[in-house]
């Protein structure tokens, strides 16, 4: 459940800003999961219940936004969108692809009070 | 004292939100615009930076010390305390230096058995937590005595989801695998054989008695992660283990040669 110990990281930065920009209260967060990021959605919203409890972010609702995977194909070059490691070349059905982007794994935007 | 957080106590401690103020610019202009009725911050930071921060330290401080710095990951079980305590007795013998950093949930028994080998050992114990992160291992390396050159080895927790994350600031990580796991544990757990710089197919002893592929185990790493390099061995009869000797001083080579051998002398 590594989850739980990036929800409980989430948290230290929203209590980092609550101190920086004067708010004591969050309404919601906006987060973005990298499709090849290695996080469950529905794991992260399990552990991030049990993170907020007790802070300004305890009543907050979480919202994920997912970012595709990005790779680039060692045969054709192309540069394809991918939702797991295992995924071929769209193109040219090669497979290892070698990913350059989709592990986000960021807050966003908060909304507070 | 950790120099990354400050912070001037043990290695277990929990960071409170007294971090992360150093980031500068990147974060938290406000919008303006209303959404809903509350205020609506733009903040743009990685949860993993914390770690990444840690894990940059590390990094710096190893390579200050001309150190490789490999971070072990497998399932529990696969033989990765066995393979260190063969590997000491190797470097043992050559006269190189190394030094062990234990991950595990509870008991010092993997450190025990390190010391036993002959190395000096540090055991992490994460309780629940089931990877170890950058912020601990900075602390454990302090209380190891490095010296420079040397490899300093760090076991992970026995498990092959969580630890891909978290960088340790290792130069590679090396994942594990036996073939009593099956051979098609790669395309089952891609990120960590996609995050690894070498695949060590371990317990080649066994393969008259169990049905594994290792044709087709090394197709499927290389189908996640095209660049893993791959070693097989027995840790237990010490066949293949040659192979990792050499990777390991290949390794050590092409630290010393991006880096120059001689590390500099000390900051005062
Ligand atoms: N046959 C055989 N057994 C091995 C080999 N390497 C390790 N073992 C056995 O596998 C078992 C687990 O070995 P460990 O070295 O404790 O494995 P580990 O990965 O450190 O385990 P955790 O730290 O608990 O995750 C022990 O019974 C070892 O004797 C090998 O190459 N061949
Ligand atoms: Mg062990
Ligand atoms: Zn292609
Ligand atoms: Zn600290």
């Amino acid at each position: 459940m590594h989850e739980l110990s990036l929800a409980m990281s989430l948290v230290e930065i929203i209590e980092a800003e609550a101190a920086r920009q004067d708010f004591h209260k969050v309404r919601s967060v906006l987060m973005e999961i990298g499709e090849l990021s290695c996080v469950e959605v529905e794991a992260m919203r399990l552990a991030f219940e049990v993170a907020v409890r007790g802070t300004v972010a305890e009543a907050a609702t979480l919202e994920i936004e997912i970012t595709p995977g990005a790779a680039r194909c060692p045969d054709c070059g192309h540069l394809a969108q991918i939702s797991s490691h295992l995924s071929p070349c769209p193109q040219c059905g090669a497979m290892g692809l070698i990913a350059c982007g989709g592990d986000q794994l960021r807050i966003k935007e908060l909304e507070v009070d | 004292m950790c120099l990354t957080c400050g912070c001037g106590d043990a290695m277990d401690h929990e960071h409170g939100h007294e971090h992360g103020h150093e980031h500068g610019h990147e974060h938290g202009h406000e919008h303006g615009h209303e959404h809903g009725a509350g205020r609506l911050l733009r903040v743009e930071q990685d949860l993993l930076a914390g770690n990444a921060r840690h894990a940059t330290a590390v990094r710096q401080r190893l390579q200050r010390q001309r150190i490789l710095g490999l971070n072990l990951v497998s399932s529990p079980g696969s033989g990765k305390t066995t393979l260190l305590t063969r590997t000491i007795e190797r470097l043992n013998a050559a006269a190189q230096r190394c030094w062990v950093i234990e991950g595990d949930q509870q008991t010092s028994r993997d450190a025990e058995r390190i010391k036993a080998a002959g190395a000096e050992a540090i055991q992490i114990n994460t309780g629940k937590g089931c990877h170890l992160d950058a912020h601990g291992v900075g602390h454990a390396l302090d209380a190891l005595t490095l010296e420079a050159g040397g490899v300093l080895f760090i076991e992970n927790v026995g498990n092959l989801v969580c630890p891909a994350m978290f960088d340790l600031g290792e130069a590679h990580k090396v994942v594990i695998l036996s073939v009593t796991e099956g051979e098609d544990k790669p395309i089952k757990y891609p990120h960590m054989f996609a995050a690894s710089g070498l695949m060590i197919l371990n317990k080649i002893d066994l393969l008259p008695y169990v049905p594994f592929d290792v044709d087709a185990c090394v197709a499927h790493a290389k189908r996640v992660n095209p660049r893993i390099d791959v070693i097989e061995l027995s840790a237990h009869t010490g066949e293949g283990l040659d192979a990792w000797i050499s990777w390991l001083n290949r390794e050590r080579d092409a630290l010393s040669a991006l880096l120059g051998d001689e590390p500099p002398p000390p900051a005062v």
